[in-house]
């Protein structure tokens, strides 16, 4: 069977007017950025669903393996075409249908649209031609008009006939890019990459940050966040890692502030930090992988005293999440393995046996005025180390001799 | 000395040595380890395991590493059959699989579950239809060697899957231990296998050295417990340097196959050609279009034994039809199975060609087999 082209169904067909059209634009450009790797695709942009030409066999299944994780569609199919005689129509059908034989009963219809006038069956003759042939051959298939199971649509255009009948769920969401940057705190645990994905999945375009503390973490926790970022750009997007030499900052605040609360103050520096970036790299909002009540620093009275020292928007979207889901999130988009290394990070070096789950503001802030934080904030935004991914595959294989 | 038994144990590749010792070397670390050395050969094996998944079509996640083919035949049954017990306690095999996994469902049958048994033609070739008809709802293992160890019979593969698939739930494991790296093996979506066995020590790697391979993410119930590494599927500190030097055996083994199997191909038909002169008094059991690299044959009335001490002699090795079985007296179950002329029976003999032999080997072996052949005819008790 020949594919001629696959059909994209876009999501989110509420937006309308000038937004639809740059939803659109939006969405080819990531189609168009996530297959750079192969020859430029043709695309066919239409009001509510656009074509991607295909060539041959192997770009197509490139294009169905890769287009379920883009982000902004709702459903591929893969359209095959023919002739317009009626013979060889039927046995494309047939053929098509080949795979619906063994999945039991299934209701379903046959879908007719005209665009050549001069075609001698008109719709009803064409739809009933079709139906009469085909339903013989299927004793599972009873037909539907209304909500059936599956349909099989046959489109007669001027150059020839397209066929498709299968549905591939997309990924839904909104375009990357199509709501702007913003940055993500990215810790090497299992939540914040899930928060990243969701909001990507939204339509967010990501910058990520690390606070790094060596000696005290490893090239290891290092490592990891790297992998993960990298994981993070197979949905479409590329996306750059700010990694801020934490470790003087921390052993401050550790001086600084008694050990229940230093907790609540390392997170407030963090917050410092984070948006001294973010207003660095022009982005909007900060991204966290907090969820209400799943450790000390993540209560309301914990977050009450983090928000403070920033009023830019920190959007939470695992803020109502079960950690079970969380996790199944994350096996889901492959990060999960990743995330479960056992490396210490930042947020777990210099954990006290008991912090504080109800910090009070008012106490944290006396104890941070007497030291001069913002002359190491400055250092630490000033030092950091920026990493691009996906990265130019440089990295040497070193063990390829031994394979 | 000319080595004719290389499905028994193949000689290792020196390259595939050569990554042996250099892993031991340079990667000794436990892949567990969190320290630098540690990521360090987990990183390598992480390499090993994607590689030998790209060779055969799967997910690296679906790689397991074993020490061998038994142990990856007994993991795929006992692990599948607990896993899957409540759908049912129906097997089917075939009469001729090799005793790692006949001995294997014996104990399953011990346990309780049920299991039928598929017959093969006088070519070692199981029926299809009779598959079709012993298939039931509550079927959940069909295991099917690809090639016979003895007498090298190729079964169906691809249409056994189709047939299984079509009909039920059962899981479709393959033996492909002696078939690797000689007749292409690969799961292929819904038309293959969902479970292979392979082994290192057939395919120039190291005895050892193994794996199980699934088309989707294993479920199978861990018979080896422990530190929960492979996944939690086979837990022991992972042999890096065994799975290493796999990786490097599978993928010399593809990329040679061309090459030998056209090699084999000319021999076999050769040594086809050649038993044809002795009439009756030679008898090959191998299919002519069975896998290239194995033929067994037999002498009338005469026991394997002294054929195979008669060729030691004059340094060709070979051996009887089963290098697990040849250390025993009784007839093999393989050749019962084939049903042939008992006076062929007793002196069944195996040639089974590799990568390291040449023209003048299989020359040399004419040449003293007609000697060794003239030599006994006076011993022959008809």
């Amino acid at each position: 069977m020949i594919f001629k082209e696959i059909l994209v169904r876009y999501g989110e067909l509420s937006t309308k007017g000038r937004n639809k059209k740059d939803f659109i634009s939006r969405l080819r450009d990531n189609v168009r950025y996530s297959f750079n790797d192969i020859a430029p695709l043709k695309i066919r942009a239409e009001r509510d669903r656009m074509f991607i030409e295909v060539e041959n066999k192997e770009k197509f299944d490139v294009l169905m393996d890769r287009l379920p994780h883009v982000f902004g569609i709702q459903s591929i199919s893969p359209v095959a075409s023919c002739e317009k005689d009626l013979d060889v129509m039927k046995a494309l059908a047939f053929e098509i249908l080949e795979d619906y034989r063994e999945k039991g009963d299934l209701t379903f219809k046959v879908e007719v649209h005209r665009t050549d006038k001069t075609f001698p069956l008109n719709t009803h003759e064409l739809q009933r031609e079709m139906g009469a042939t085909i339903l013989p051959n299927f004793p599972n298939f009873k037909v539907q008009v209304k909500n059936p199971d599956f349909a099989l649509r046959i489109e007669v255009r001027e150059d020839a006939i397209y066929m498709m009948a299968q549905v591939i769920q997309g990924a839904g969401g909104m375009p990357i890019g199509s709501n702007g940057r913003s940055l993500l705190m990215l810790s090497g645990g299992i939540d914040s990459p899930v928060a990243g994905y969701l909001m990507m999945k939204r339509g967010v375009r990501l910058d990520a940050i690390h606070f790094f503390s060596p000696p005290y973490t490893s090239d290891n926790a290092l490592q990891k966040v790297k992998e993960l970022a990298n994981e993070l750009t197979k949905f479409g997007a590329n996306i750059r890692l700010h990694v801020i030499p934490f470790t003087e900052l921390q052993v401050a605040v550790k001086d600084a502030v008694p050990d229940n609360m230093s907790m609540t103050s390392t997170r407030r520096m963090m917050m410092k930090v984070a948006d001294k970036v973010r207003e660095d790299i022009g982005a909007l909002g900060i991204v966290t992988g907090e969820s209400l009540g799943q450790v000390a620093s993540q209560t309301l009275e914990s977050l009450t005293a983090i928000n403070d020292v920033t009023n830019t928007p920190i959007l939470r979207p695992l803020i109502s999440a079960d950690k079970n889901d969380i996790i199944k999130i994350a096996k889901d988009i492959g990060t999960y393995e990743t995330s479960i290394q056992p490396f210490e990070d930042c947020c777990t070096i210099f954990t006290p046996s008991s912090p504080k789950t109800k910090p009070k503001l008012e106490k944290v802030q006396r104890f941070e005025s007497f030291t001069e934080f913002d002359e190491l904030i400055d250092r630490a935004v000033k030092n950091r180390e920026v990493y691009q991914f996906p990265q130019k595959e440089v990295k040497e294989d070193k063990f390829a001799d031994l394979l | 000395m000319i080595y004719l038994d290389n499905s028994a144990t193949t000689k290792p590749h020196k390259d595939v040595l050569a990554t042996f010792m250099l892993v031991n070397e340079q990667y000794y670390a436990n892949p567990a380890s969190i320290h630098r050395a540690g990521v360090e050969s987990n990183a390598l094996l992480t390499k090993a395991r994607e590689q030998l998944a790209n060779i055969l079509h799967t997910d690296e996640k679906n790689i397991l590493f074993t020490s061998g083919g038994t142990e990856s035949n007994n993991a795929a049954l006992f692990g599948l059959a607990k896993s899957s017990k409540f759908r049912g306690k129906h097997i089917i095999t075939t009469e001729i699989e090799h005793p790692s996994i006949l001995e294997a469902v014996k104990r399953l049958e011990e346990e309780g579950y049920e299991i039928d048994y598929l017959k093969v033609n006088k070519y070692g070739v199981i029926s299809l239809e009779e598959l079709q008809q012993k298939l039931r709802k509550d079927t959940i293992i069909v295991s099917i060697m690809h090639v016979n160890n003895e007498i090298g019979a190729v079964q169906p593969i691809k249409e056994a899957a189709q047939i299984i698939h079509r009909t039920c739930q059962a899981m479709f494991h393959v033996d492909a231990i002696q078939s690797f790296g000689k007749l292409p093996v690969i799961f292929d979506g819904d038309n293959g296998p969902d479970v292979i066995s392979i082994s290192g020590h057939k395919i120039q790697g190291l005895k050892g050295s193994g794996l199980l391979a699934f088309r989707k993410k294993p479920q199978l119930k861990a018979f080896i417990v422990g530190g929960g590494q492979e996944f939690g599927l086979r837990s022991g500190t992972v042999a890096v340097p065994q799975a290493v030097s796999l990786a490097k055996a599978a993928r010399l083994a593809v990329e040679g196959m061309p090459g030998n199997v056209e090699n084999f191909k000319k021999w076999s038909a050769e040594l086809h050609h050649f038993f044809e002169q002795f009439g009756q008094e030679v008898y090959v059991l191998s299919p002519k279009d069975g896998a290239p690299h194995i033929l067994s044959f037999s002498v009338r009335g005469l026991k394997g034994e002294i054929l195979i001490n008669a060729l030691q002699k004059r340094d060709i090795i070979v051996s009887t039809s089963s290098a697990c079985s040849s250390k025993q007296t009784k007839t093999s179950h393989v050749v019962e199975a084939l049903n042939i002329d008992s006076r062929y029976k007793n002196g069944v003999l195996r040639l089974s060609l590799g990568a390291i032999n040449t023209d003048e080997d299989i020359a040399s072996f004419k040449k003293q087999f007609t000697i060794v052949m003239k030599e006994l005819k006076g011993d022959i008790t008809q």
